[in-house]
């Protein structure tokens, strides 16, 4: 079966420094891969290659088997792939409900269409099933500037489902939240992917969740992946400890 | 947060606009004349609301284009075409420079782009004083008429008002659609639009062209009104004080072009008794509203009304919280 996504020896480097030195991975339907790796071990310049957002030095980057390398974010995303990012990333003064609406109108009709639609390209519905399934409905009308960094992270997720993604890669999305909100973003994660059958991708730190929920591991140290697997087999993986806890 | 365009909003523009009609009857041919030249300077004013105050693009380009407008109405008037035709020239042309300005706006931003856009006023400024053969240089063009059967002031003040109206009610129409939360995007996030389909070069695009052919609608009904134009009044002092109006109305508010362009206009009438501190006094005036409120008119407006809906919450809320 063609991978959903495919990176074939895909190089990165900046002045000399090899942030991405020949990784080759595949994601197939319905997986959720787990990357992790120490800072700077060069996962999100991973992510930033994979979703045209930087162009890699070398390598190919597949999308269901078409080579979809250098191919700009707006266009991926409307080919169905979609992310959140390591840091903050919603729009903060446009109302949470307007925040997604944004998120889905450029996939709905043509866009003189939308100019001369409905001022919410029809989505208010989809909107507020994204609200109540993310436990924002409180917070609804308020401007996303002003949420807590938590709720914000939950925004800026629920964003990325928005367009209902085949594939979505997510950049440390526990990062900052606190345990009650992480629990809530792991069983939507999970619906999302037994119901909608997305594939995601996912960079954390947070072992437990990355354990909890991924169904496979990579590990990727010094730009290259040292472990691929099942993720308790990656955890206790020798290579991976030393690359965490330094030569 | 203000809606981006809210029904409200447009109410207002309507009677504003309704207002400075009927006002029309009762003045000289001199504030006739004031209230023709906000109704134009708010038209210039909304295109560069839209690129800066809702796109995000830093513009010192607009005086161009409101040149631009207003050269081609009045060469092309001079060779016989009627007005309608002149007007839809100079939209067309202007969207097209506009679009041609946006590209190096995908390559820098702010302060860079500013420089960019201050160069093409130049550039637009000398060819209009340099290019006789063109322009008439320094000479400038006169005689130039006013469409049938506006001729009178007062008739033309009233052409000039539902001109306004009509590009009024289509931003509204644009700021709540789609496209109106797209352009907010590219100010807020453009890297996070990106991600989310929106195509950040076209809709950058689409900022600068769609502002510049305002400012060409403003510049077409301009040169009708004044009947001569030369190339002084298109220079970077414009450019500048259009982003005046913008700022001091509030950029990024629907309403902000009408304030903004309305001080632009009456300041100078109501300070005329200083002659030359005029410019101090408004300079300072400008100087201490960005200190205190950034915002301009309407976000010092929107903060007041917060601050009493405030008070008004802790009042209400009194009486449960004594004992």
């Amino acid at each position: 079966m063609t991978p959903v996504l495919e990176a074939r020896g895909l190089h990165k480097s900046f002045d000399g420094v090899h942030a991405v030195n020949g990784i080759s991975f595949a994601v197939h339907a319905g997986e959720i891969l787990g990357v992790i790796g120490p800072n700077g071990s060069g996962k999100s310049t991973l992510f930033n290659c994979l979703l045209g957002q930087l162009r890699p030095s070398a390598g190919t980057v597949l999308l269901d088997g078409t080579d979809v390398t250098g191919m700009r974010p707006c266009d991926l995303n409307r080919l169905g792939v979609s992310r959140t990012f390591q840091l903050l990333q919603v729009f903060p003064q446009l109302t949470v409900r307007e925040n997604l609406v944004l998120a889905g109108q450029e996939h709905v009709g043509t866009r003189i269409g939308r100019l001369f639609g409905r001022p919410d390209a029809g989505l208010t519905a989809a909107a507020e099933r994204m609200i109540a399934l993310f436990d924002l409905g409180h917070l609804a009308a308020a401007r996303a500037g002003g949420l807590s960094y938590g709720q914000q992270k939950l925004l800026d997720a629920a964003m990325a489902f928005m367009a209902g993604p085949r594939l979505v890669l997510l950049d440390e999305p526990a990062g900052g939240v606190n345990l009650t909100m992480l629990g809530n973003l792991r069983e939507r994660l999970r619906d999302m992917n037994r119901q909608a059958g997305a594939t995601f991708v996912v960079i954390e730190h947070n072992m437990d969740f990355v354990m909890s929920l991924c169904s496979r591991v990579i590990c990727i140290a010094e730009g290259a992946v040292i472990a691929d697997g099942p993720p308790d087999a990656v955890r206790n993986d020798p290579t991976v400890i030393e690359a965490y806890l330094g030569h | 947060m203000m809606a981006r365009a809210s029904a409200g909003g447009l109410v207002a523009a309507v009677l504003l606009v309704v207002l400075a009609g009927a006002l029309g009857f009762a003045l000289q041919p001199y504030g006739i004349y004031l209230l023709s030249l906000w109704a134009v300077y708010t038209i210039a004013a909304i295109g560069l609301n839209l690129t800066l105050g809702f796109a995000g693009q830093m513009s010192l380009a607009q005086a161009a284009f409101v040149g631009i407008g207003a050269y081609c109405t009045a060469l092309l008037d001079a060779r016989g075409i009627p007005f309608p035709a002149t007007l839809a020239i100079a939209v067309l042309l202007t969207f097209g420079v506009g679009w041609c300005v946006g590209y190096p706006a995908l390559r820098v931003q702010g302060h860079y782009l500013a420089f960019v856009t201050l160069g093409l006023t130049t550039l637009v400024y000398l060819v209009m004083r340099n290019e006789t053969w063109l322009t008439g240089g320094i000479g400038g063009v006169s005689n130039i008429a006013r469409p049938w059967p506006f001729a009178h002031n007062l008739a033309y003040l009233h052409l000039c008002l539902a001109a306004l109206l009509a590009v009024a009610a289509a931003m509204w129409w644009m700021l709540r659609s789609p496209w109106g939360r797209a352009f907010v995007a590219l100010r807020e996030n453009p890297v996070r639009a990106m991600s989310l389909g929106v195509d950040v070069r076209r809709y950058t695009l689409l900022a600068f062209a769609i502002g510049a052919a305002l400012g060409g609608i403003a510049g077409a009904f301009y040169a009708p009104l004044v009947q001569y134009i030369e190339p002084s009044p298109f220079a970077l002092g414009f450019s500048i004080n259009l982003l005046m109006m913008v700022v001091i109305g509030g950029a990024g508010y629907f309403l902000g072009p009408f304030l903004g362009a309305l001080v632009a206009v009456l300041l100078p009438e109501w300070l005329r008794f200083l002659q030359d501190e005029y410019l101090i006094i408004y300079a300072v005036a400008v100087i201490l509203l960005l200190l205190f409120c950034p915002t301009g008119l309407l976000g010092l407006a929107e903060r007041a009304l917060a601050r009493g809906r405030a008070r008004g919450t802790a009042k209400a809320a009194a009486p449960v919280a004594a004992p």
